[in-house]
């Protein structure tokens, strides 16, 4: 076992002697291959604690959205559909839900207007969201004008800035009263925006949503678990920029791992004659070469982890934020709840580690199974 | 000191380092249950149903509530998510006037 270990520690000293003869080669590829590795790590991370977050944060979503449709787009919902969908079997209980979108144009940005269910905040007041009192500057106490529907302005008392731990839901959101939300956007009484449906067993929601298409044609359900799938198709491997980023990134490493499988350099080839003329083994010129490339990708592997790690939660994945802010002008800040698994790191690992590890040993087989004489002419 | 050991403690260091991640990712985790909640609450008062991470349309501040076949809905030039979204270019009269 000791011969074993001395053995490999030997070729360990060979390959990192033999890497450090090509020193600006070697480190500018450790440094190009672990940048490689913290932007598919930060991905990953990123990616699954936006989706831990949203499964956390939606469990008390409402369990079904109904929406009327008008010409393939919705529309305003009679608030008397809710109670017939109140008597179908297995309904707990209907809500109409009333909010909508608000622009304004002192800021350039679109503020989501929401009304409570609990009756809160009274005629007059609003909550805001901390991204919003960050952006206006408007504190507990200040009068905040709204421009209403009819062009009249409207001033209403900021009782409460909602916690900046909520920003993830609630950044962008102004909680207002029923009276205010229908004056100010001149919305007809007896209609909502849309219909929440809580059910007494939500293994009766597709039931209950098939029941609800069957007496409204012109509507459509939303079940909780697809507001949840949203979150996983969005954030999916196939999603938006991550899909660049990570294209780029995997290009990147077909080019290096192509680079080294298309085979050795003449001074290498001239190595590996040398050794074998001295008298090694094919096979430990396969374990120096393995060594070589193990070196160079563990190294990157676990330094390109633990930085995408750094990223993504100590300092709140600053290399997306231009991509995720988009043309936005509220952006909420927030910190995710850092997550890291084995599985994680094992996929990562087959992702980068292998590929290269593999790259590498393979030219050098080709190489070093030819006669020394021919390698080192 | 051999190369070899540098190498082997620079990893072990590297390994140390990942696990102590780990370990944070954990803590971090139990810490972060408080502001979940607070959120859970707030989306269980106001009946929320998606996150606030993109607040430049409608589609993208509401993706769930969304309707996803509408490209440029909120205006001319508007970015989708679509990968037909950067085959179709915005229609010449956005630019005119500009």
């Amino acid at each position: 076992m000791s011969g074993l270990l001395a053995r490999h520690r030997n070729i360990i000293d060979f390959a990192l002697s033999s890497l450090l003869r090509r020193k600006a080669k070697n480190i500018s590829l450790l440094a190009v291959y672990t940048l490689i590795v913290i932007i598919i790590a930060s991905c990953m991370l990123f990616i699954n604690a936006l989706k831990q977050e949203a499964a956390a944060v939606l469990k008390d979503a409402p369990d079904m959205v109904v929406q009327k449709m008008v010409a393939g787009r919705h529309d305003l919902m009679p608030v008397s559909r809710g109670e017939v969908i109140g008597g179908i079997t297995g309904v707990r209980g209907v809500t109409a839900r009333l909010w909508g979108y608000y622009y304004d144009a002192v800021t350039r940005a679109n503020y989501t207007l929401t009304v409570s269910d609990g009756g809160q905040p009274a005629p007059g007041s609003i909550y805001i969201g901390s991204a919003i009192a960050r952006l206006t500057g408007f504190s507990q106490g200040d009068l905040m004008p709204l421009r209403t529907y009819k062009g009249e302005s409207k001033l209403l008392q900021v009782v409460r800035v909602l916690p900046a731990e909520a920003e993830i839901v609630s950044a962008d959101l102004i909680v207002l009263s029923e009276k205010d939300f229908r004056e100010l956007f001149n919305f007809p009484a007896g209609f909502a925006t849309d219909l929440a449906v809580s059910a007494g067993n939500p293994l009766e929601l597709a039931t209950i949503a098939a029941k609800i298409v069957h007496q409204f044609p012109d509507t459509r359900p939303i079940m909780k678990s697809e507001m949840l799938r949203t979150y996983d198709s969005i954030f999916d491997w196939r999603g938006g920029m991550i899909v660049v980023m990570f294209a780029v990134a995997v290009l990147a490493f077909i080019i290096f791992a192509w680079d080294k499988a298309s085979g050795l350099s003449a001074e290498e080839r001239r190595e590996i004659g040398i050794l074998k003329s001295i008298g090694w083994e094919t096979a430990d010129v396969l374990l120096l070469k393995f060594w070589e490339g193990a070196i160079i990708s563990l190294t990157a592997f676990l330094c390109g982890a633990t930085v995408a790690y750094c990223h993504v939660f100590f300092f709140s994945a600053s290399l997306f934020e231009h991509a995720l802010k988009g043309w936005a002008v509220l952006y909420p800040q927030f910190r995710l709840a850092p997550s890291i698994n084995a599985y994680q790191l094992t996929i990562l690992f087959f992702l980068t580690v292998v590929p290269y590890t593999a790259a590498t040993i393979i030219p050098s087989w080709r190489s070093a199974t030819v006669d020394p004489d021919s390698s080192m002419r | 000191m051999r190369k070899s050991n540098i190498f082997i403690l620079i990893t072990c260091f590297n390994l140390a380092l990942l696990l102590l991640l780990a370990a944070h990712a954990r803590l971090g985790k139990q810490n972060a249950e408080v502001p979940q909640a607070v959120c859970a609450g707030i989306v269980k008062e106001l009946q929320l149903t998606d996150l606030c991470l993109f607040t430049e349309a409608r589609y993208t501040r509401h993706p769930s509530m969304a309707d996803f076949h509408a490209p440029f809905q909120d205006h001319p030039g508007a970015l989708d998510h679509f990968p037909s979204g950067s085959l179709v270019s915005p229609p010449r009269f956005s630019h005119e006037g500009l």
